[in-house]
């Protein structure tokens, strides 16, 4: 049987009430803008930005304060939102090669063209609490040097250097071409031929917004969903295998963070244009390989791409994908978690996983009631039963 | 990639020569990435008020990102990405297409209104007047950025070692 009940109307319109009120906090502060956040909790906005899946720091910014700085809500109401947008596409893949470098660190080759670019970083910090931030009025303002020479427009990959020596395994390039979207141009008077966004998906790589997961799943599919996944979650996974479980000891070959074009082909002119610029991080590992029957030994790598300056996320994003790719690398599985793609993808989204979890503290009434019943019944019957079994015993 | 450069061109602008943006997609990605209040700014410094109807008023919508394996190899889907879209005709007839990141409405219009005017004789005062100062501020940030992070740049020195 299920039974419908209502009620709790005017007690849910006030708990919302007094969570604005709380949101607010006290009135005599003065509240937050959404600039004061994007400019000054931007890693906390790129954060949002790369779990929520959704590149845009205003918006972001937006959530991290209706949310009261719970960052999963804010992501949750960024994942929320954008399923109220059309989709005009996809970009062209975006060329770390050519980014305008922010930071750029090698842990593998001290001497690497274009330099080792420390960027601003709270690495070398020394963890101390600056109390100077907690005072009352703005001190002198801190402005960051400039070199007379700028830093080089295109630097070269670190891991290109060992793969000029064939020391590492090749990224399998595409077997199709990149879509070809010069199609002609759109009858503005036709509404239908309008929305053509569509003509992409035959090229275009799996994409979990639109197909669920399945396993076992590419490469591709897996990038996207640690992409997207839960910081925390991938820091431990990543953690992990550096305790041993999966056993990869990974260098960090690179880690870059700057600024991409996103290039976009226009379906209504048939040519490719930027449509500005993304800031994102790039980590690639670099992991020793025994080799196998039908590789030589060589170096293999683990890839992290994350929206935003999100270092600890995507050097995390690459400790893992590498863990996951024992299979390709004909490595054994050796039962850690890190390894075990339905584990990790499964479990990696963190909306995904509060929406489950927290769904038990709705109410759960009658479920529970049924429970109450059913253990009130089974300690009835064992107590009967046991009552019977001693009668019988003093009959015997 | 020899495809996608020859339709491609970098911007490549210097205040002196107005006519030094000649192609269309070089255009359209330099007031896609102008901050919109430079964008409304120049534009209104260029007093024009062209007739036009909206083939598409401002929409906003989502690009899927994509990024490669390894940098180099197989595309995957990295994230989505605000963008704004517009499309216009001038009375006089000409189309203008707009679309950048982001969730601005009239830096979308005011782009797509450059894109159609750039097909009149309007080119060269749009050129001049905004798409110099706007590729010229770009130049400059993208500079003032690269001499920040390469202030950064670490020198090592050599040690002495050994017993010496």
């Amino acid at each position: 049987m299920y039974v419908a009940t209502k009620g709790g109307e005017k007690a849910i319109a006030a708990a919302h009430r007094q969570m604005a009120e709380e949101r607010r906090g006290d009135p005599k502060i003065p509240a937050l803008t959404i600039a004061q956040i994007r400019e000054q909790l931007s890693l906390c906005v790129d954060r949002c930005m790369t779990e929520g899946s959704l590149y845009d720091r205003d918006l972001a910014a937006l959530a991290i304060k209706q949310s009261q700085g719970d960052l999963i809500e804010a992501i949750f109401l960024l994942r929320a939102y954008r399923t109220t947008l059309p989709r005009f596409g996809y970009s062209r893949p975006i060329d770390t090669g050519s980014m305008a470098i922010v930071r750029r660190v090698s842990a593998t080759f001290k001497d690497i063209p274009g330099g080792q670019i420390l960027g601003p970083t709270f690495d070398y910090t020394h963890r101390l609490l600056d109390f100077k931030l907690a005072a009352e009025t703005e001190g002198p303002r801190t402005v960051a040097d400039r070199a007379e020479t700028p830093v080089e427009q295109s630097v070269p990959h670190v891991l290109g250097l060992l793969d000029q020596e064939g020391l590492i395994q090749k990224e399998k390039t595409e077997n199709k071409p990149a879509p070809d979207l010069r199609i002609g141009r759109i009858d503005f008077d036709h509404e239908k031929t309008a929305e053509r966004p569509e003509a992409f998906n035959e090229d275009t790589p799996p994409d979990l917004t639109r197909e669920p997961l399945e396993f076992p799943a590419s490469r591709a599919l897996r990038l996207q969903a640690l992409a997207r996944g839960d910081e925390g979650f991938l820091l431990g996974l990543a953690y992990s295998t550096q305790r041993g479980y999966a056993r990869n000891h990974a260098f960090v070959g690179e880690l870059r963070i700057g600024a991409v074009a996103v290039e976009f082909d226009m379906p209504e002119l048939g040519i490719t244009i930027e449509l500005g610029e993304v800031t994102v991080t790039e980590c690639e590992t670099v992991t020793q390989f025994q080799g196998s029957k039908s590789q030589p030994p060589q170096f293999t790598r683990g890839y992290g791409l994350s929206f935003g300056q999100t270092e600890r996320k995507a050097l995390s994003m690459a400790l893992v994908e590498r863990a996951l790719r024992w299979s390709e690398l004909d490595e054994d599985f050796v039962g850690a978690a890190a390894q075990d793609e339905e584990f990790v993808l499964a479990h990696v989204d963190n909306i995904q996983a509060t929406g489950f979890l927290e769904h038990i503290k709705l109410p759960h009434y009658v479920d529970f009631q049924s429970e109450l019943e059913l253990v009130r019944r089974m300690r009835r019957e064992i107590a009967e039963d046991s009552a019977g079994r001693d009668l019988s015993e003093t009959a015997e | 990639m020899s495809e996608k450069a020859e339709e491609h061109n970098p911007v490549n602008v210097d205040n002196s020569d107005p006519n030094a943006i000649s192609d269309r997609s070089a255009w359209i990605s330099l007031l896609a990435q102008s901050p919109a209040e430079d964008l409304s700014a120049r534009w209104s410094e260029l007093g024009l008020a062209p007739k036009f109807t909206y083939l598409r008023r401002p929409e906003i919508g989502l690009v899927m990102t994509q990024g490669r394996a390894g940098a180099v190899g197989e595309r995957f889907n990295l994230g989505e990405a605000t963008v704004t879209r517009c499309s216009v005709r001038l009375a006089t007839g000409e189309e203008g297409h707009a679309y950048a990141l982001g969730r601005s409405a009239r830096k979308a219009e005011i782009s797509a209104l450059c894109d159609a005017l750039m097909q009149t004789k309007h080119a060269a005062a749009l050129a001049t007047k905004v798409l110099a100062p706007l590729a010229y501020a770009q130049s400059a940030r993208r500079e003032d950025a690269a001499r920040k992070a390469a202030a950064t740049k670490v020198e090592f020195f050599t040690m002495t070692r050994g017993e010496g």
